[in-house]
């Protein structure tokens, strides 16, 4: 680990396992997985359902907690943090993006991006630009006064972008963050995303199943039964579509 | 920012927000109504009393009470009577001669209370005058006449002119009796009054009974009611040996009635919110276990543990807190407007209310501090009602509920 925590690692995993043993057999979802992020990696975890792709990012955010290996985020240890002292961490270092239900429906889309800033204490002139320039940057300047149930299924999944980077973290994960939108609607999203990667240097982690999304991917991570089986770092070039 | 959040989150059900604003309104309209009503009934059966039955301080011979002996007068009362109403504390003062014994008409005879009177200062004192429903009142002129109740002369068959004769000891023991004309028929909201008292004039009394022209007993009515301790001390020093009491220890069922009223009210409303809490803690239960993967989102975004447990308490307080002080302004109102119009009962059950000494027409009021008590009640009642909900909140695994998304 030491040799590894140079400033631009982001995540850092060893010999990181979750096994749950509710059923008869115990199941591996994570089995023993070594994982590097760099700073601005735009990367995509594939694998069939079941994989899990869940669990791992689950892991990987601080949600849930390992049953065997560390998580090291920004060269911070996982696992010595309390339960809340985890929330903390999460609201100044990681962004999400989940499949559904990421945004509080009493708030518009402003507010929703403003909750995180709030959460953070930041100054309200700083809130104001900030929002401003996310509503920009995802292409919503004209939603911010919206609630998530007068916004598309796309237009939600932005203001969850928009959100997750509002708390500037060090990366963002995303779980299946198109499952629920169509593959032009989806395509959309990605290349937002891949340009919020370029322009602000974003780190980027995404599960998908999703082919078009796996393509704008500029490092694909396979999962199968837990543990990963192909670690391919593509082409830059080829990601711009 | 918390709080903004909790308001709009409470307006997400409407209706099941609504219903339990309303459940708490109405527990609160109701409990501080008929909270008012007791108060309204038992102020009123204490003003009765004391300006129409025991006035706020009563004069006897120390002895007087034990077996209502004729012999055990106040020697000199006179004066005493004379001495004390010059007191610019005193508004009016009364002495009577009492004696217990039998009441006879021709065919029936019971038991009653006989008390000579100063018409004049007895009417000033216990507003004797107004009651009488029948022929007329006293006039000192009067010799050998008598003021009777109601239900005494319906249950002595007889009528205004009527002769009755009245039995009793005098100040030797020895039983005199003399014969009265009724001249005066009187009513009382007291039922028992009106089937126990007699009233002649002084002198018939006195005569009869060897008193000698004092009295047994002196009537104060002062100015001022909260004057009443310092002036019963005041009389205790100057006549030791006398016994001077005040209303509360006349009427002791009165004074309880007015000190146990705190307690009813904080027993009455403890009952009121506990069933209503359990209302609240079920509605928010239900609005949180709707809310799981919303909130399993919040944690996995970095809202900690605090700050969910409050906005989720929050909620609660909110909806309880709105309830309470609007319930409370509606009870305002109608009291208020009750408290000066009068609630008449007399329809549902006026005899049941006059068999106790209370009228049928009630009169609510509450005072001031009572609504903030019942405040601070429903303000500690939101915050426990809070807890449970706000608990089940944070016990949730932000990953198992942002599994079921
Ligand atoms: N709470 C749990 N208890 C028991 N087993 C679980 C639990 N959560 C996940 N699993 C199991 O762990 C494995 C990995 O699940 P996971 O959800 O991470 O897969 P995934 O790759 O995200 O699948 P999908 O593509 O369908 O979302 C699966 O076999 C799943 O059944
Ligand atoms: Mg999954």
């Amino acid at each position: 680990m030491k040799d590894d925590n140079h400033k631009n690692c982001v995540i850092h995993t060893e010999e990181l396992s979750k096994i749950y043993d509710e059923g008869a057999v115990p199941v591996k979802a994570v089995n023993n997985v070594h994982l590097h992020i760099e700073k601005g990696e735009f990367t995509a975890l594939v694998g069939p359902s079941g994989s899990g792709k869940t669990t791992l990012l689950n892991l990987l955010g601080g949600l849930d907690t390992p049953t065997s290996g560390k998580v090291w985020i920004h060269g911070k240890d996982l696992s010595t943090l309390s339960k809340n002292k985890l929330i903390d961490f999460r609201l100044h270092n990681i962004g999400f993006v989940f499949q559904a239900y990421n945004l509080i429906p009493v708030l518009t889309a402003r507010e929703n991006i403003e909750f995180v800033m709030l959460l953070q204490k930041e100054s309200k002139k700083e809130r104001k630009d900030r929002i401003e320039q996310l509503l920009k940057e995802t292409g919503l300047e004209d939603q911010g006064d919206k609630k998530p149930s007068e916004l598309s299924g796309g237009q939600q999944q932005r203001v969850a972008v928009a959100r997750a980077l509002a708390s500037k973290p060090q990366f963002v994960l995303a779980d299946e963050p198109t499952a629920n939108l169509d593959s032009k609607t989806a395509g959309n999203l990605l290349d937002m995303m891949a340009k919020l990667n370029k322009d602000e240097g974003m780190t980027f982690i995404f599960s998908t199943h999703d082919q078009r999304v796996i393509d704008r991917a500029r490092r694909v991570i396979t999962l199968v039964d837990g543990a990963i089986s192909n670690d391919e770092v593509r082409d830059t070039n080829k990601v711009t579509t | 920012m918390l709080f903004a959040i909790a308001w709009k989150n409470i307006w997400r059900n409407k209706v099941r927000s609504l219903v339990v604003i309303i459940a708490v309104m109405l527990g609160m309209w109701a409990g501080a109504f008929i909270l008012a009503y007791i108060y309204g009934m038992i102020d009123q059966r204490l003003q009765d009393a004391i300006g129409s039955e025991v006035s706020h301080l009563q004069i006897h011979h120390p002895e007087y009470e034990k077996d209502n002996d004729p012999k055990y007068f106040i020697t000199n009362s006179g004066e005493i009577i004379h001495d004390i109403n010059n007191d610019p504390a005193v508004k009016d003062i009364s002495g009577r001669v009492l004696a217990f014994g039998m009441v006879a008409s021709p065919g029936k005879s019971f038991g009653g209370k006989f008390i000579g009177i100063d018409p004049a200062s007895e009417d000033s004192v216990t507003q004797l005058s107004h009651n009488v429903t029948e022929g007329e009142y006293l006039s000192p002129e009067d010799k050998n006449k008598v003021i009777i109740g109601k239900k005494l002369a319906e249950k002595l068959k007889v009528k205004l002119r009527s002769k009755i004769v009245l039995t009793f000891q005098d100040i030797d023991g020895n039983i005199v009796a003399g014969a009265f004309r009724i001249i005066g028929i009187f009513q009382s909201y007291n039922s028992t009054l009106e089937e126990s008292n007699l009233y002649v004039n002084q002198k018939d009394l006195s005569q009869l009974q060897n008193t000698n022209d004092n009295v047994h007993e002196i009537a104060i009515l002062l100015k001022d009611a909260d004057n009443v301790p310092l002036f019963q001390e005041k009389l205790t020093s100057k006549y030791p040996d006398l016994l001077t009491q005040g209303w509360k220890e006349l009427a002791p069922e009165l004074g309880f009635m007015i000190d146990s009223l705190d307690q009813y009210m904080i027993i009455f409303f403890v009952i009121i919110l506990l069933a209503l809490s359990f209302g609240i803690v079920n509605t928010m239960l239900m609005a949180v276990l709707e809310r799981v993967r919303e909130i399993g989102m919040l944690m996995a975004i970095g809202m900690n543990k605090w700050k969910l447990f409050g906005m989720i308490s929050l909620e609660t307080i909110f909806m309880v807190m709105i309830a309470a002080p609007l319930g409370l302004l509606f009870a305002f109102i109608t009291i208020e407007y009750l408290g000066t119009n009068g609630l008449d009962m007399s329809g549902i059950y006026k005899e049941g209310y006059s068999a106790f000494g209370f009228k049928s027409v009630i009169y609510p009021q509450l005072e001031t501090r009572y609504y903030f008590n019942i405040m601070i009640l429903v303000a500690a009642t939101a915050v426990l009602a809070s807890i449970y909900p706000a608990i089940t909140a944070l016990r949730l695994d932000p990953v198992k509920a942002i599994r079921k998304i």
